[in-house]
């Protein structure tokens, strides 16, 4: 495998704390083409701790694309260049010797910055605790094989539910809407036939909050879906959309 | 030697759990808002507790150090869930969950937890499915099974290659629900860095806000750890970042005593180390193993591509040695075997590499009935080795993933602490001395659905502990010791940075307490990992300052624990004297190189208490096998 070490520039974000003002630091590296993006920050916070510097502050914990605790804004994308993957799993292999790689926090008014790279998502928990989920206590429910789950639905309910909650769409919308993430939810639940008796509720109860928590409205530009590393679809807004549109004229008086 | 009480139920093992449900103390509904829980840990052991304890009426205070309670390493389990739904008509069944599980440990795990576990697995499928979970189905809409080590029926259920995510974020959605409804008090970003004892009862928790770094106190009735496993010793393992061991071994420190601590699972499917810079390894699911065929070549040094080995010049070992389970064999002995034909030069190119390799199943099944069912786990191996699964076979090494050891618990989940219980992998309760696939998703959330709600209830009342306030002497000293050693930490300003330590336990702990050990090494470890340790607190460099977000701190704080387990897993294994799953010693094997048990003097559980650092009191709990008769296991 390993070819010749890549020099990089790196301008990464540095910020104290949610009340400071950031700026860009400037650091130079040479990393094998074989590391991961993350190993590489690794590499350089061990070299500044060494010399008794603070390292930068980032997230992850996974790194293996699943747990959706990693985010960087790299070159102005969202988990970077490559499609369909994290910011864990972005290997330096595909950057070029002497490339200049800018790396930010994800930038939304709903994901404040805590310091450096590490941005607090609490917004996007907030809307789960208004109605993601299924309102059944442990024990007392049917056997598994009880209600019979077409294969394709099934299929279709799973791919929302890859959702990694990292929040990438939201940093690449330009209004910092969470439609994606929001949607990938109630259509988990609007396909199933678990998810029926609160559908319409849910919908309601989850885009309040959704609007409390500051993220802004969806005007279908579709960036969304163009960084979700998971490749969640934008026709689960459409789903979403017809959903909420739906609860709007049935219910009479549910208080959400 | 201190007596440990396990408190099985009398009676027969199928009729155990439910006359042992029976007998216990119940609390009365309006009783239960008068009792406070604390649990800590979110994964499914965690979350799912929570939940159902909330469900109940308790109330609940739950603490993880991420940022969301999605975010804790269970997310990351691939392969799937087993239960004894027998849905495949293979002649699953309760008992024979049951039984290759006791196999599986080879007989070094308590017959009647294992029990338990098998006969709640059902309620498990059936619990996660009514949540939502998208499981994998078959065309007519039922529910779809695979198979993996260690078993000849299909009885592990899945959700593509992301099973763990998916029971987490049902068992994650339950928890929400309870948080909504105010049942459940969730502090994210709080890492648990102290056990709070008063009268020899678990009374409380110290955290630190990992933001702001204030150290706080939190009393309750009782206090629930389910804080994951502790693989990442190894530095290198397929754990997540931020797995550790500190929550339990504080509590330990603190008098709970600690089981097994050598058994770990190294798991045969992992791709191999690339380089100096690694931070992490990555497991390839075990369920390649029911299409993948496992082979090397029969050549030493065979420099060969492995489209240039001719058939006949391959050995497939794993089917060679064990052609019943071939390539399904459990973890412990695949891993073995691959050792085995790296340490004779028969690995990929004489290197720390197997080859797992799909063309037979491409050829069988075509290649879209292989993407179907592994497609996201060859994309992520392309991403990583920027090679084509498809087209070239999978390299493969054995890798840390998996610790059977933890806190000793008796039957109810209780630590010899009355107070503090013990859930999910930071227990050692039902894997033995190995833990079969698809295993480990199962045991959380029975404990934390179907077994906790029970047992806790029955301590609240028969115990009858009291909630102190956090102005309690024990609550001031906890919290003051800790504010010294992060001052320690912060002060000692060497020139040795916290990774740098840890990688150097980590080859410690690969090279000497890893897939094979023996006495002359094990001494070794055990003297090196003390000098290490004193080199930690001379001469080891931690930036920043105690309030304030310090993730050179947090990490600080658990290496200087993994300097203390270290020691305390090769001391584990120096005294067992046998071969026994994921714990191999080499004087202590067949002449055919299998694992060799002493079934005479090591048919017990080793439980360790701590007296101070490198020094420690090992006790005994001895193992019945009433049902499961002890014999060899054999999977030839
Ligand atoms: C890559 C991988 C794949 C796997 N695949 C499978 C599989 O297919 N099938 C299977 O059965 N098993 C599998 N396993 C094993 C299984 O995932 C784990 O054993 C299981 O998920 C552990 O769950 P848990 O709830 O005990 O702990 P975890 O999920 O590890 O959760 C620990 C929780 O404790 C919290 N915590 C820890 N310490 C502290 C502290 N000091 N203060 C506050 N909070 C703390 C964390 O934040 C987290 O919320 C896999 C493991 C790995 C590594
Ligand atoms: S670290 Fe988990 S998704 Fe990147």
């Amino acid at each position: 495998m390993s070819a010749e070490n890549l020099k990089l520039k790196l301008k990464i974000w540095r910020q104290k704390g949610p009340n400071s003002a950031g700026s860009f630091s400037k650091y130079e590296v040479a990393v094998s083409p074989d590391t991961s993006f993350l190993e590489m920050l690794d590499e350089l916070n061990d070299s500044l701790e060494r010399k008794g510097e603070i390292p930068i502050a980032f997230e992850s914990d996974c790194r293996e694309g699943i747990c959706g605790a990693c985010g960087l804004v790299i070159n102005g994308q969202p988990h970077g260049p490559v499609p369909l993957i994290t910011t864990c799993q972005l290997h330096m292999r595909n950057f070029k010797n002497g490339d200049t790689i800018w790396i930010e926090p994800f930038r939304a008014k709903a994901f404040p910055v805590l310091k450096d790279l590490m941005v607090d998502r609490t917004g996007f928990e907030k809307i789960q605790q208004a109605g993601g989920f299924i309102s059944i206590n442990t024990g007392g429910v049917p056997d598994a094989n009880e209600i019979a789950i077409p294969k394709d639905i099934s299929s279709l309910a799973m791919d929302a539910a890859a959702c990694i909650g990292c929040g990438a769409c939201v940093a690449a919308c330009k209004n910092a809407s969470a439609m994606l993430f929001v949607s990938a939810k109630v259509s988990q639940y609007a396909l199933l036939p678990q998810g029926q008796p609160e559908r319409y509720e849910r919908v309601q109860k989850m885009v309040k909050v959704m609007d409390e928590q500051g993220f802004g409205s969806c005007t279908n530009t579709y960036a969304c879906e163009a960084e979700c590393p998971k490749g969640i679809s934008v026709t689960n807004i459409a789903r979403m959309n017809r959903d909420y549109m739906k609860a709007k004229i049935i219910s009479k008086n549910v208080e959400v | 030697m201190a007596v440990l009480n396990s408190k099985i139920p009398e009676g027969n093992i199928s009729e155990k759990w439910t006359n042992h449900k029976f007998n216990m103390k119940l609390v009365n509904p309006a009783n239960k808002r008068k009792y406070d829980i604390i649990v800590v840990g979110t994964g499914l052991a965690g979350a799912s507790a929570a939940a159902t304890l909330a469900e109940l009426g308790y109330n609940v205070h739950a603490y993880t150090f991420h940022d969301s309670a999605r975010r804790a390493h269970s997310i990351a389990a691939q392969g799937g869930i087993n239960a004894a739904k027998n849905y495949q008509n293979d002649g699953d069944s309760v008992y024979r969950l049951f039984y290759d599980t006791v196999k599986g440990g080879d007989f070094r795990a308590r017959e009647a937890n294992v029990h338990r576990l098998a006969e709640v697995s059902n309620n498990i499928i059936d619990q996660c499915v009514a949540q939502g979970v998208p499981f994998a189905r078959e065309y007519g809409g039922l529910l779809d099974n695979r198979s993996f080590g260690g078993a000849q029926v299909s009885r592990t259920f899945y959700a593509r290659g992301q099973t763990g995510q998916q029971l987490l974020l049902g068992a994650y959605s339950a928890m929400n629900r309870q948080v909504g409804l105010g049942k459940i008090k969730l502090h994210t970003r709080k890492e648990m860095v102290e056990l709070v004892v008063v009268n020899g009862k678990a009374a409380g928790i110290i955290t630190r806000d990992l933001v702001s770094g204030a150290i706080e106190k939190h009393s309750a009735h009782a206090v629930v750890l389910a804080t994951g496993g502790y693989a990442n010793v190894y530095f290198l393992s397929t754990n997540a970042m931020n797995c550790n061991v500190t929550a339990i071994w504080r509590a330990h420190k603190k008098g709970a005593y600690f089981a097994n601590p050598c058994y770990t699972q190294i798991h045969p499917t992992c791709l191999p180390v690339h380089g100096e810079h690694q931070s992490k390894l990555t497991l390839m699911s075990e369920s390649l193993r029911n299409d993948g065929r496992v082979w090397v070549s029969k050549k030493k040094n065979d420099m060969r591509a492995p489209a240039d080995i001719p058939e006949d010049e391959r050995d497939y070992y794993l089917e060679r040695k064990y052609p019943s389970f071939g390539n399904l064999s459990p973890r412990d002995i695949s891993s073995r075997s691959a050792k085995e034909v790296v340490d004779e030069g028969r690995g990929v190119k004489g290197g720390e590499a197997v080859y797992l390799d799909f063309e037979d199943a491409i050829k069988r099944l075509g290649k879209k009935a292989i993407e179907e069912k592994y497609g996201n786990l060859f994309e992520m191996y392309e991403t990583i080795t920027g090679e084509n699964p498809y087209t070239v076979p999978m390299q493969i090494y054995p890798a840390p993933h998996y610790t059977m050891g933890g806190l000793w618990v008796d039957y109810n989940l209780m630590s010899n602490l009355p107070g503090l219980f013990v859930l999910g992998e930071a227990n050692f309760s039902d894997h033995g001395a190995n833990r079969l696939g698809a295993s480990a998703l199962m045991q959380g959330l029975a404990d934390g659905y179907f077994v906790i709600p029970y047992t806790i209830g029955n301590y609240l009342v028969a115990d009858k502990p009291e909630k102190h306030s956090t102005d309690h002497k024990e609550f001031e000293e906890a919290s003051n010791s800790i504010k010294e050693i992060t001052a320690k930490l912060l002060s000692t300003n060497g020139d040795k940075t916290v990774d740098e330590i840890h990688k150097k336990l980590g080859r410690i702990m690969w090279n000497k307490v890893g897939m094979a050990r023996n006495e002359k090494g094990l001494n070794e470890a055990i003297n090196e990992i003390a000098e290490l340790r004193d080199e930690f607190w001379k001469s080891v460099k931690v930036t920043g300052q105690a309030e304030e977000l310090n993730q050179n701190l947090e990490r600080a704080g658990r290496v200087a624990d993994y300097l203390e387990l270290g020691e305390l897993m090769a001391r584990d294994a120096l005294n067992r004297k046998e071969s026994c799953g994921g714990h191999f010693r080499e004087e202590y094997q067949t002449e055919e190189g299998e694992a060799l048990r002493d079934d005479e003097n090591f048919t017990h559980v080793a439980a360790w208490e701590f007296e101070k650092a490198g020094k420690w009191n090992r006790h005994t709990e001895e193992l019945n096998f009433e049902y499961v008769k002890l014999a060899t296991r054999s999977y030839k």
